[in-house]
């Protein structure tokens, strides 16, 4: 692998993190983040889909007109979206209970969106597929960490298993149950970009405006 | 030949953006993803639909105390006959085929079914045939009736079953598979501890009244649930859809019956 296509996997992991600089996608990380085998396969479907539909977009670049180009990247990205929940929903029944409608809101998912209009319009296929799937992994790697926290404090387990034992099964550990709620993921997600950007000074946005102070004035 | 030949060179040298190609690219982008995603769908279906039927029997299972890791669900099973009952008259019918009946899809029909008046439980519509599961032990003899059961709580539909002993007014477990309520607060309907609690508990007091309750507070012992904390709404949904189903709208005419066997 050259070193232009390492760094089109690795850069969105942190330098270029869709959730924590572009602040993309959040609306499903919130939703589906309260517990990790959930988390999980909503990653892997999002990868899935981020990938091939960048893969596709970008062989059909020189052939989508461009007073379409927008409906036929969501046609292509719905398309696959529907056969990831098919798939999903006849491999994997009990989690695609749980992901219920999220599945098919990586439609309107901003980051696949993104890759298709910002990258796979512009570059080769498989350069295409790999910016895809390395956004979707920098997507997974936010979404494990923050479904990490929210399940680890809020019901005590990890993947399922039992870490610290909640109270109402006889144990020790009084679960957070603000963890379990939508908007701690707002809460969470907010001190990652924190941390990031404390270790990452170039990911600091400049200020807009500045607070004048009276000497100045 | 070299006419059409003539034709497809002209079209490749249209512009991408033209009225032509445009449309050209929009119909058969859509032709092939819609291909693409039938075939899947049609592909897919069957075993979708034996999981669906699988997690069902399972949850029948669980609710009757008979469910273990590892477990062959299809053939544990077995033990269950599934019977069609009619709710207004309380009887067994044999109207429909009890394997491929419908609750749902029949709670639709305006034929099989009845626009509720009083609707505590918030299902809008009543089925007037529902399924329910007899298991029968090595003699023949019943050992419990399982009952399918819904009603709104706080964001969802909550669909599960209840299981009754033998006398049709002890219960002996209650179980949702499918709901959308809060994980941590409502969804805790699916906790071990709090299940448990519906074991032994008796729906009618000794004069036949619907005692059944869910609240916060205990007032009768044999016909207490304790309410879950943080989840008032899904609680009163749990408690209101339990009163329905057990009520005169729901089982009480067919469980009267099955005890005085006439059902």
């Amino acid at each position: 692998m050259s070193q232009t296509r390492k760094q089109l996997l690795t850069d969105p992991l942190v330098d270029n993190n869709p959730i924590t600089l572009q602040v993309l996608g959040i609306c499903s990380a919130l939703a589906v983040t309260s517990s990790l085998n959930v988390a999980f396969v909503m990653s892997l479907a999002v990868i899935a889909v981020c990938g091939f539909s960048s893969l596709f977009i970008s062989f059909l670049r020189h052939y989508i007109p461009n007073s379409i180009r927008i409906i036929v990247q969501m046609v292509i990205i719905a398309s696959l979206v529907i056969l990831v929940d098919q798939i999903i929903k006849a491999y994997a029944y009990e989690i695609s209970k749980t992901l219920s409608v999220f599945v098919g809101l990586i439609i309107t998912n901003c980051i696949v969106m993104g890759r298709a209009e910002a990258f796979a319009m512009k570059n080769k296929p498989f350069d295409s597929f790999i910016d895809g799937v390395g956004n979707g992994l920098g997507y997974s790697l936010l979404l494990m960490g923050v479904g990490v926290i929210r399940e680890l404090f809020g019901s005590g387990s990890l993947f399922g298993i039992m870490i610290f034992e909640p109270v109402s099964n006889g144990g020790w550990y009084v679960p957070n149950g603000l963890l379990l709620l939508p908007p701690s993921a707002f809460f969470i997600i907010g001190f990652f970009i924190w941390g990031v950007r404390t270790w990452k000074k170039s990911q600091v946005e400049a200020r807009e405006y500045k607070i004048q102070t009276l000497e100045e004035h | 030949m070299s006419k059409l030949n003539n034709i497809l060179t002209k079209f490749k040298n249209m512009p991408v953006d033209g009225m032509t190609k445009t449309l050209f690219v929009a119909i058969t982008l859509c032709l092939v993803c819609s291909m693409v995603v039938s075939f899947a769908a049609v592909n897919l279906k069957e075993v979708q639909e034996v999981n669906k039927a699988i997690d069902k029997q399972k949850n029948i299972l669980q609710v009757a105390g008979l469910y273990y890791e590892g477990i062959d669900v299809e053939k544990s099973f077995s033990s269950f006959e599934p019977i069609v009952v009619d709710l207004n008259q309380g009887k067994f019918t044999n109207r429909f085929d009890p394997l491929t009946f419908d609750d749902k899809k029949a709670a639709q029909d305006p034929q099989l079914s009845i626009t509720l008046n009083e609707d505590p439980a918030s299902i809008g519509r009543r089925t007037n045939f529902a399924t329910v599961y007899l298991l029968k032990k090595e003699d023949g003899s019943l050992d419990k009736v399982i009952l399918p059961i819904h009603g709104y709580g706080l964001w969802s539909t909550l669909y599960g079953f209840i299981a009754l002993e033998k006398n049709g007014n002890d219960i002996f477990g209650l179980q949702f598979y499918q709901h959308a309520e809060t994980p941590g607060l409502g969804a805790e309907v699916d906790n071990p501890k709090w299940k448990a609690q519906w074991k032994g508990k008796k729906i009618n007091n000794d004069s036949g009244e619907l005692m059944i309750t869910v609240a916060k507070t205990q007032k009768y012992k044999d016909h207490h649930i304790d309410a879950l904390a943080g989840a008032t709404l899904t609680s009163n949904g749990v408690d209101n859809l339990v009163k329905f189903w057990m009520g005169e709208a729901g089982f009480k005419k067919f469980l009267t019956n099955l005890q005085n066997g006439v059902a």
